[in-house]
């Protein structure tokens, strides 16, 4: 199960289990499809789509299947179905590179200005787009403070900057082995206090939760990798996955 | 084509020059006659292909040709300005670096005796720049590479200069070049540089092979349209034949298991009788589990040394060394060795565990004694006791001349890629040309043009049914009709990403002395490389076996693996991937001819002979053409054991789909398990009994249409597959190629294969590379061409025995339960697992 599979079958999946969880006093809802629900203030988050990434590397030389774009865009338009919210953030990372949202084809280019028709919608600029998607509607911004929250790209270093932050960026992902054979996942990682998103695109790679760079921004006493499975998000505790 | 040496003599100065003869008279040396014979050959314009046994001269016999038409052409090509393009005369190709370098060492003692103006130089992947810049300007008369240097050699644009006034390509150990990627590899540069030299010759030399007709057809340029053209042959018999013996030992043959520790006592034994021994093992994790084992009980200290792929190359050139010296009395060696490196004087081979090929158990006893006319010694010690009968086939079958090697196999067409963009980087080309120009190659000379079309579109925009990328191909076709590369970049991506063999990703192996301290310490020195699977599934305090010594795993610090000294206890041994050969069908064949003839068990060690009249009386022997099926109730599961003898991979194959259509017939099997001889399925339900009353058919069950849909279904989710397709996308340069050093730049850069394969499965299900993949999968992985004729083969003829308990013949295959991990991925519910057993936790098991 990976997330090409999950846009392929996106549509499918009928009921599914998600993980309500706390961030600084704010109720959150984890999807398993990789993208974060604040009930209170219908705001959808979703992180690091890296749309036109294959186009990226194709202009390299590495012509990679130009599916991923449309694929991500299924399983967005798929989580945004399910919740109808008023607004979406996209975390940053949003494109691939800064030339990313100039390429994108033209049924890919309707598809996403129908999911921004309608409601707010915030692109929060990324190291691989620093600069606003060119051609596209929504606000944008480097960071955004909303309800208690701070939702920006990369998690700050210092934790007294960390307090209900939501954040992208890592790609955090967890493995668990159970008899013999391991599953490893993309996850939320939180402690209660600050959030790091998965990544929502379907091209994307993984950093483990027990790499330093992640799990250093945690209290790991409190952290919690919430994998995304199929139709379900599974909460396990960070000392007892594996690297 | 042999003569004897009288009339070898009054030829021999007929077609030498002077100087050679009076060489060969002067080391009181003759030529032989199959030396002569190719001199004569080539000197007529034909190409030939050499089959020789070790130690009958076959390398220098090879290079004569070269040798005297450059004498007989004399200082011309020296002069500046020459008439004589002075470029490559010779190409020599073989398929070690290490090969290469010890043939330059060797033809410097004639050249330097006979003082002839010969100029040979080595090219690798070691050569630096400097010398290779050298060599383009001012080109050797022959040149030793390998095939990864040609396919370089020939995407440079200098490339007809190069080679324009080549004569002739050596082709050293062709038997094993032509049936891997390499090996098609290496047919499209030839064919490249037929088209420079239309007039070029190609010298074969081989060992014995099954279809040797095959490789004088690969030594030809191909018209498919014409009838098959062939090489010149020269055959020269094996020499003495071999003294070959199986160990009896004084302990009893295991059941089951591959380490044959229970002969160590009396391989020392024989290690101790000679001078110098090869041991040759089939994986690297057999050769440290025995060279620890010898050296535990070596109490005279004897020099044994290990030999295999993962050691640190600066290791294994010293243990190299040392052997041409005769310093060690033992190696214990994987493949690495299997090919024709000289070495000082063996006397006797060990081989340990079953040979699984005849022609490479033939090949590998090669190694002892480099005089053809005395015997080669060889020691065969099986580690269980199928493998006694399988050593027992193989030993009648070398006496008998019987050859397996594989078969050459048509071209591949992820190397087809690498090679077009290869061809665009040399020059602009037409497409007609290039593909009139391929399938002159032999293994591509079946390729349609619409195939071939299909890999150039794959190569300029990755042949996508979306057309997004013309803007970024790689390739283009202009207004002149021809297809040129894009941009420079493209030519330099093509060069770091030349070659067919794929390593698994690999972990640098550095010893520290600080024990327990993690990962975070100064580092000693490099022990090799070892595969980063087998390290992920190590934590801190691990030990196993590396380097012949018991390592302590420490911690992994960017693309290091951290070991300290282990100390005793139980090593886990590396389980390296590769290294496991499937029993050959021809030796599997006579293994069930064996089992099927008791008349010729005494052949075998009496405790095996017991094992099989037992199994008679108790079960039932199967003929030679019979499957036999036994089930059984064993420790409430109920077992149904099959023995097809077609190897571990075809087993492996039969065993998932028999599971599946098992599963759909209610059986509710729960695994399975395969070994080289036999397959064994457990499950809740009595098969045996579902077979009788006729519940489960044993027709439908084993029926070729599993190879159907049964076999699309299980392919399309199979991790194998993956696995095959990251080979394939590397190869046909859709995705960069790992190289050493450079992964730091992190996972930005990399894209996951699985992630691209199964874009492609949804979208583009018959893209050319899922093709290619599958076709792949097929011969390699699966097995599946040996499955379907043992299917066919078993058709109305499966004998079931039903059994209320475990049958003799059953016991090897039941041990391996349990031992062998049960083949599967692992799904969502190891996830839940983990969740749920918190909230058991959590309650108190009140839930």
């Amino acid at each position: 199960m990976n997330r090409v599979t999950l846009a392929v079958e996106a549509d499918q999946s009928e009921t599914v289990r998600m993980a309500q969880i706390v961030i600084s006093g704010t109720t959150a809802i984890c999807d398993p499809l990789g993208a974060l629900w604040l009930p209170d203030s219908g705001v959808l988050v979703v992180s690091d789509l890296h749309l036109e990434k294959s186009a990226a590397f194709a202009r390299r030389g590495m012509l990679l299947p130009p599916y991923d774009t449309a694929l991500t865009l299924q399983l967005l338009a798929a989580v945004v179905d399910r919740y109808r919210p008023g607004c979406v953030i996209s975390l940053g990372d949003s494109f691939h590179d800064s030339e990313g949202a100039a390429g994108l084809g033209a049924s890919d280019k309707d598809c996403l200005a129908q999911l921004i028709k309608g409601r707010d919608w915030y692109w929060i600029a990324g190291n691989h787009d620093p600069d606003r998607p060119s051609g596209l509607t929504g606000d944008c911004a480097d960071e955004l403070y909303c309800d208690g929250l701070v939702f920006r790209h990369e998690p700050a270093a210092k934790r007294a900057e960390a307090i209900g932050e939501i954040a992208g960026h890592l790609h955090p992902a967890a493995r668990v082995v159970r008899q013999g054979k391991g599953v490893r996942r993309a996850c939320f990682a939180g402690d209660g206090e600050r959030l790091v998103m998965p990544a929502f695109g379907v091209m994307t790679g993984g950093l483990s939760l027990k790499h330093p760079a992640l799990n250093r921004l945690f209290d790991q006493q409190r952290l919690t990798a919430h994998l995304l499975g199929r139709d379900r998000v599974y909460s396990v505790p960070f000392s007892r996955l594996v690297a | 084509m042999t003569r004897d040496s009288l009339t070898a003599e009054t030829v021999s100065s007929e077609i030498l020059p002077k100087v050679f003869t009076d060489w060969f008279r002067a080391r009181e040396w003759r030529p032989r006659a199959h030396q002569l014979d190719l001199v004569g050959l080539a000197e007529k314009g034909r190409s030939a292909l050499l089959i020789a046994p070790t130690g009958a001269g076959k390398t220098l016999a090879g290079f004569l040709p070269a040798l005297t038409d450059l004498v007989r052409r004399g200082q011309a090509r020296r002069q500046p300005g020459s008439a004589t393009e002075r470029g490559v005369h010779t190409l020599y190709i073989s398929p070690l670096k290490a090969l290469a370098v010890d043939i330059e060492r060797n033809l410097a003692t004639p050249i330097r005796e006979m003082d002839l103006p010969i100029k040979v130089e080595t090219r690798t992947g070691d050569t630096p720049q400097s010398k290779r810049q050298r060599q383009k300007l001012n080109p050797p008369d022959i040149l030793l590479t390998t095939p990864e240097q040609l396919a370089l050699l020939i995407a440079n644009g200098d490339a007809d200069r190069f080679f324009k006034g080549l004569r002739y390509v050596v082709l050293d150990e062709l038997h094993s070049l032509v049936i891997s990627k390499r090996g098609h590899l290496l047919s499209l540069g030839i064919a490249r540089l037929r088209k420079i030299c239309p007039g070029l010759q190609t010298i074969g030399l081989s060992a014995t092979v099954a279809d040797p007709e095959a490789l004088q057809a690969w030594l030809m340029p191909q018209d498919p349209d014409a009838i098959q053209k062939l090489s010149e042959r020269i055959v020269v018999e094996g020499g003495a034949k071999p003294e070959i013996f199986i160990l009896e030992s004084r302990d009893r043959v295991p059941w089951s298991g591959h380490s044959a520790r229970y002969a160590m006592p009396e391989v020392y034994e024989a290690i101790r009788r000679h001078a110098t021994t090869l041991l040759f093992v089939n994986t690297r994790s057999q050769a440290e589990m025995l060279f620890q084992e010898l050296w535990r009980i070596n109490e005279e200290n004897l020099p044994i040394a290990l030999h295999h792929g993962s050691l640190d190359a600066s290791q294994r050139r010293r243990v190299e060394a040392a052997m041409a010296d005769n310093r060690l009395r033992a190696v214990v060696a994987t493949s690495t060795l299997d090919l024709g490196i000289d070495w000082g004087d063996v006397d006797l081979v060990v081989h340990v565990g079953a040979p699984k090929g005849a022609s490479r158990l033939a090949q590998r006893i090669g190694r002892s004694n480099h005089r053809m006319d005395e015997p080669s010694r060889a020691l065969l010690v099986p580690a269980n006791r199928f493998e006694v009968m399988e050593c027992q086939a193989a030993l009648d079958a070398n006496y008998l001349g019987a050859q397996d090697t594989p078969p050459i196999g048509e071209g591949t067409l992820d190397v087809l890629a690498q090679h077009v963009l290869g061809m665009a980087c040399a020059a602009p080309f037409d497409a007609d040309d290039l593909y009139r120009e391929i399938v002159s190659a032999y293994p591509y000379s079946t390729i349609s043009r619409s195939s071939f079309d299909r890999v150039v579109d794959f190569v300029a925009t990755g042949g996508y049914a979306l057309k997004t990328y013309e803007r970024y191909a790689r390739i283009r076709k202009r207004a002149d009709g021809l297809w040129r590369v894009s941009n420079p970049q493209i030519a330099q991506q093509y060069r770091l990403n030349i070659g067919t063999i794929i390593e698994a990703t690999e972990l640098t192996v550095r010893l520290t002395r600080q024990r327990g301290r993690g990962a975070n310490v100064r580092g000693g020195p490099v022990l090799g490389k070892i595969e980063e699977y087998f390290v992920e599934t190590l934590t801190p305090g691990d030990t196993f076996l590396f380097a012949g010594k018991v390592l302590r795993f420490e911690g992994i610090r960017e693309n290091e693996c951290i070991v300290s000294k282990g100390g005793d206890g139980n090593p886990r041994i590396p389980a390296y991937a590769g290294g496991k050969f499937p029993l050959s069908t021809y030796l599997a064949a006579q293994v069930r001819s064996m089992l099927a003839s008791p008349e010729r068990w005494n052949e075998l060690p009496p405790q095996v002979r017991d094992w099989l009249k037992i199994q008679k009386e108790k079960s039932v022997i199967p003929s030679q053409e019979q499957l036999l099926i036994e089930t059984f109730p064993h420790e409430n599961r109920f077992y149904m054991v099959t023995y097809p003898f077609e190897g571990r991979l075809a087993h492996q194959t039969l065993g998932m789909l028999l599971t599946r259509r098992l599963e759909r017939a209610r059986a509710r099997p729960l695994g399975f398990v395969a070994t080289d001889y036999s397959m064994a399925i457990w499950g809740l339900r009595d098969m045996g009994q579902m077979f009788e009353s006729g519940e489960l058919s044993m027709e439908n069950l084993f029926d070729e249409d599993m190879l159907g849909d049964d076999l699309e279904a299980w392919l399309a989710e199979s991790w194998m597959l993956k696995r095959t397709f990251r080979n394939c996308a590397v190869i046909a340069g859709l995705i960069e190629r790992r190289h050493p050093g450079k992964e730091k730049t992190g996972r930005q850069v990399t894209v996951s294969a699985d992630l691209i394969y199964d874009v492609l499965r949804s979208h583009e299900p018959d893209h050319i590379l899922l093709q290619a993949t599958r076709v792949d999968a097929a011969a390699g992985l699966l097995d599946i061409r040996r499955l379907a004729d043992m299917l066919l083969r078993i058709k109305d003829r499966i004998m079931l025995k039903r059994l209320q308990q475990i049958s003799p013949l059953a016991v090897p295959v039941m041990l391996e339960i349990g031992r062998e991990p049960v083949v599967g991925e692992a799904h969502d519910d190891i996830l839940a697992q983990a969740a749920d057993e918190i909230i058991a936790e959590a309650m108190g098991g009140a839930e």
